[in-house]
């Protein structure tokens, strides 16, 4: 489903280094993890993969539909790739409601005005998580989970053909982690929307299975043990 | 005239308030724009049109008006294309209003970009991924987390737009009830010696000023949450 074969030179962190990264997901494979120790290259890779910035070299392709190639010049801007994608702080709009925030991806140009078809999906994706009665609120008023819940209701809602999460878990604490985890695996398989994880943590590895991308010393591969276990 | 008061207060202090409006609206417009698309750029390009933004700021206004004349002048680089259609800026309060709106532009241009500048590029991301374009993303996620620093720049200008002078006087002249302003009115009155007048002028201009700066920091700390 996903081709990546890039090269970037990263020059944010401690340590600066050139990644390459290379791999191929299978097509039916519905979720994948990116796993490593910080500062591998994993959240570039990501970030690369969204569009929100460009490898030096190479290419990426999700199933039929090329994002970047740098020898064919094609660079699809990032709100073209329909790829859902949530940071690890979320960066939920500060300004905007739960509800707003959740029925972004389809509204008007100021993103103020929910209009009534456009506020019944945004409150059908918040009742999914079970966050209905949080749509009047704003971000600085939620705690961690209801934020990642929040990010990723709004992340799916538009429709996206591939979701990509960057460390979801890490800034909550251990029951919330493994019951969120269990409620997003659920989701995901339920909407059909394959996914790929940004994580430090095996409990997530072994949840969300799937393929594994390793990264270490300035490469990205695909782990040998890759198993399709969906 | 045979009111006192409004001859020598009111008359110069609306067409104060109608230049600077003006002036302050169309400089928005347009310093928005540019510190839009100057926002985050680098390189010698941008460098150079950022200097020329900014240059207002640092030029006496009257090399301004000097600049304005041989551009917009009767005879002008733009002054028969101007006339031709029948806009006549040299000694009108219209061109007042141009030449208040060089004086101010960098004004809300300096603050519009440095507030674009210091909003969190997460934000406009995530706009993106969500399938958001350029403009959208400015409109619904740029502009409202910048509108304090925005608006601190807009009030700013409008105050300064008040008390324009040189550039003003080289173009629109000095024609009491249609390009005097409160500005040039103190000045009149002073080299006329009527000393009451020009200090009345003085004290509504500064009450007006102080007025409108507190007002807008009282807005700005009211609307803080």
């Amino acid at each position: 489903m996903l081709a990546v074969d890039i090269t970037k030179q990263v020059s944010r962190g401690p340590a600066p280094f050139r990644l390459t990264a290379r791999f191929t997901l299978p097509e039916g494979c519905r979720n994948a993890v990116f796993f490593g120790p910080s500062g591998s290259g994993k959240t570039v890779t990501m970030q690369c993969i969204a569009g929100l910035m460009m490898p030096d070299s190479g290419r990426i392709a999700v199933g039929e539909t090329v994002f970047f190639d740098s020898r064919a010049g094609v660079r699809l801007p990032a709100r073209k790739r329909r790829l859902g994608y949530v940071p690890q702080d979320y960066a939920l709009f500060p300004h905007l409601t739960v509800l707003q925030n959740v029925a972004y991806a389809h509204t008007g140009p100021f993103a103020r005005h929910v209009g009534k078809r456009e506020r019944e999906g945004a409150r059908e994706m918040l009742g999914r998580f079970r966050i209905d009665h949080l749509a009047g609120r704003y971000p600085h008023e939620l705690s961690g989970g209801q934020r990642q819940r929040v990010a990723l209701a709004r992340a799916l809602n538009a429709a996206p053909r591939l979701l990509l999460m960057d460390e979801p878990f890490s800034a909550l604490d251990v029951p919330l982690r493994e019951a969120l985890r269990a409620e997003i695996r659920e989701l995901l398989a339920q909407l059909g929307i394959p996914s790929i994880i940004i994580t430090h943590d095996p409990a997530d590895v072994e949840a969300f299975g799937g393929a594994r991308v390793v990264f270490e010393g300035g490469r990205a591969s695909l782990a040998a043990d890759a198993g399709d276990d969906e | 005239m045979n009111d006192p008061l409004s001859s020598l207060v009111v008359v110069p202090l609306g067409i104060s308030l109608r230049v600077a409006g003006l002036a302050t609206l169309i400089a928005f417009l347009t310093a928005i724009l540019a510190a839009w698309g100057l926002a985050r750029r680098r390189g010698p390009l941008p460098a150079v049109l950022d200097a020329l933004c900014t240059l207002p700021l640092v030029l006496p206004p009257t090399v301004l008006g000097y600049y304005l004349i041989l551009l917009v002048g009767r005879r002008g680089l733009f002054g028969q294309a101007l006339a031709d259609m029948g806009i006549q800026l040299m000694f009108s309060w219209q061109g007042a209003v141009v030449a208040a709106t060089v004086v101010i532009f960098p004004l809300i241009y300096k603050s519009a970009r440095a507030a674009l500048e210091s909003v969190d590029a997460r934000f406009e991301d995530a706009a993106r991924t969500l399938g958001a374009g350029e403009m959208r993303v400015f409109l619904s996620v740029s502009l409202p987390l910048a509108w304090r620093g925005v608006f601190a720049g807009v009030m700013l200008a409008f105050a300064r737009g008040m008390g324009e002078f040189g550039a003003t006087l080289m173009i629109a002249g000095n024609i009491p009830g249609k390009t005097q302003t409160l500005a040039l009115a103190i000045y009149s009155a002073f080299q006329a010696g009527e000393d009451v007048r020009a200090a009345l002028l003085a004290l509504v201009t500064s009450a007006l000023c102080v007025g409108l700066l507190a007002g807008a920091e009282l807005l700005l700390k009211w609307r803080l949450r």
